[in-house]
């Protein structure tokens, strides 16, 4: 009789990338389902086109990297890079930003690094960063929510947008969105009061945007509870982003807006949930994921209020992953029977 | 005799270069870089001072103790450099003001230091020379390469700012890709600066692999692990 010489692992999960990458996509759906609820055609087409350019982007690397192409092709990785980065991005996105941006996270943060599960950057926040930083203009034209726009923009009206630049009158379009509209009433020494008096603001946040935001919330949730991602990152980063922005509102409530609207606009829930918990660049040790995320919350305070920057979720992110094999170092759990404060 | 000349003249510009190889003096290659012409100023100046410096050091390498070498090179560097900065003042104004700081920073540049403890400090005074216009073009070219791919990238021009340089008939020598060219900004950031220069070491790297393998012109393709097999 022959026995099993197998060792343990000896139950093993039935889990695999492209398993969980369709997890974390269907749990993108209702957040996503609101953006195009309220920008219609433009976010359809933002999402359609990074989709396309990653996966030829990604076909294009594995061939010249002389890797198999079709497990990594259908492993979705590339799709939830393509529709994070998709998400992030104003709607009515001109085509060859979309291009830009998925060619620095598909190529140089992800495939330049040595591919999926090398690459030390979260590769949607690369691209981001770039186009945002090479762009500002292009990235900050962030149509107003359709419910208030007079104009009903169709496909055509779309298309021609995207593909072949700027429609007449396109510019009456585009609203500031409520984290810019704040930022830009504060510099100005208008009390929060009368930013808030102006209508474009509901119960939570910008009207909008606060169902945006929950409808993350309700996705992430949902990742929590299929155990996809650990409850440390979303935690941390939503708590210390909500710890900073009490003290500062507790101090003025008039120059710092409170810390609901913090947590229910801009990309907080999308980055707390989605973004941060990238498995491949976050940190992975128990403690280190709250020092991570907490350290992503705290520099998303900071630059969203005194910085350049209207929101801060993509240089949080890649800052704090600067800092990730530092976290993971320092932060080992002790093994068990070995003893407290001993140095691996 | 002529086989040390040719051998220098392939690590200098190829094999030894000192931006893509040794990786020396990265401070001006990376801020400066952000167009061409930018470049070749502060690639000229840097390859004035490589040669006058290392000829000198060269030529008192006996009468220099060993304990004190490194800052009696550095005494003749920076009055090397700085003769190569008044001079630059007086009939480049405008672009002295560009590279500012970057000029009397020459004085520390690794390069310079480096060839003239590495080679000039042991070798004859010609061959010195040669070394060091060798290693000063080598590095010359790639801040010229990479200054002219940045600003391509950013702005869609090359040789922008050429009359700096090349007095006011230069100013037409101008290409402009095309009109409505959308720069990549982040090309003339510094993060556009390590990307490129990463791309030009990965394409140095690319052709020295390509040559090697064509030079053993291997009877049996190599095996790739990697490789799909239908």
């Amino acid at each position: 009789m022959i026995f099993s010489k197998r060792t343990s692992p000896y139950v093993s999960g039935k889990q695999d990338v492209s398993s969980i990458m369709r997890q974390v996509l269907y749990a993108l759906i209702p957040g996503t389902a609101v953006l195009i609820w309220y920008f219609g055609w433009g976010m359809l087409s933002n999402l359609v086109l990074a989709i396309v350019f990653a996966e030829l982007l990604e076909w294009g690397m594995l061939t010249l990297r002389q890797r198999p192409v079709r497990p990594f092709l259908s492993d979705y990785s590339a799709v939830v890079t393509a529709w994070l980065l998709a998400v992030a991005m104003p709607a009515f996105s001109p085509w060859w930003l979309i291009a830009i941006a998925m060619i620095f996270a598909i190529v140089i943060a992800k495939h330049l690094y040595g591919g999926l599960g090398y690459n030390p950057f979260n590769p949607a926040m690369v691209g981001y960063a770039a186009v945002l930083v090479s762009y500002p203009v292009q990235m900050t034209i962030w149509p107003a929510p359709v419910d208030f726009s007079v104009v009903h923009i169709d496909l055509g009206q779309t298309l021609q947008h995207v593909f072949a630049g700027s429609a007449q009158g396109w510019d009456a379009l585009s609203a500031a969105t409520p984290l810019d509209a704040v930022k830009v009433s504060l510099s100005l020494n208008k009390p929060l009061s009368d930013i808030y008096a102006t209508g474009q603001f509901g119960l939570l946040a910008g009207q909008a945007w606060e169902w945006v935001s929950l409808a993350w919330l309700l996705g992430g949730l949902w990742l929590l509870w299929q155990r996809i991602i650990g409850w440390q990152i979303p935690v941390a980063l939503l708590g210390t982003l909500a710890l900073m922005a009490s003290v500062f509102w507790l101090i003025d409530a008039q120059a710092y807006a409170s810390p609901l609207f913090h947590l229910f606009s801009g990309a907080a829930m999308l980055g707390a949930f989605f973004i941060a918990t990238d498995p491949v660049s976050a940190s992975t040790t128990p403690t280190g994921k709250l020092f991570y995320a907490g350290g992503i919350g705290l520099f998303t305070y900071i630059i969203r209020t005194w910085g350049g920057y209207p929101d801060a979720i993509a240089f949080s992110v890649i800052i704090m992953n600067m800092a990730v094999p530092l976290l993971d170092y320092y932060t080992q759990p002790r093994v068990y029977g070995t003893k407290r404060g001993l140095q691996g | 005799m002529n086989s040390t000349y040719r051998e220098l003249t392939v690590a200098g510009l190829w094999h030894n270069n000192p931006g893509l190889v040794q990786l020396l003096g990265l401070c001006p290659l990376m801020a400066v870089t952000t167009n061409f012409v930018n470049g070749l100023g502060l690639g000229l100046a840097t390859l004035l001072a490589l040669v006058a410096s290392n000829l000198a050091i060269s030529t008192v390498r006996d009468y220099i103790r060993p304990e004190i070498r490194i800052p009696a090179f550095v005494l003749i560097i920076a009055g090397n450099v700085t003769l190569i900065e008044m001079l630059m003042q007086a009939y480049f104004h405008d672009l002295y003001n560009i590279l500012g700081i970057f000029i009397p920073l020459i004085v520390t540049n690794c390069i310079v230091i480096g060839r003239s403890e590495a080679y000039a400090s042991k070798n004859p005074p010609l061959h010195a020379g040669y070394d060091s216009l060798m290693m000063g073009v080598g590095f010359l070219l790639v801040l010229v390469v990479l200054g002219g791919m940045r600003e391509l990238v950013a702005n869609g021009t090359l040789f922008a700012q050429a009359h700096l340089m090349f007095g006011e008939a230069a100013r037409g020598l101008t290409l402009t890709l095309s009109e409505d060219f959308k720069g990549l900004l982040l090309a003339a950031l510094p993060p556009g600066a390590f990307i490129g220069l990463g791309f030009l070491v990965a394409l140095k790297n690319y052709i020295d692999k390509r040559m090697a393998q064509t030079a053993k012109s291997a009877k049996t393709m190599p095996i790739n692990n990697f490789g799909e097999t239908a």
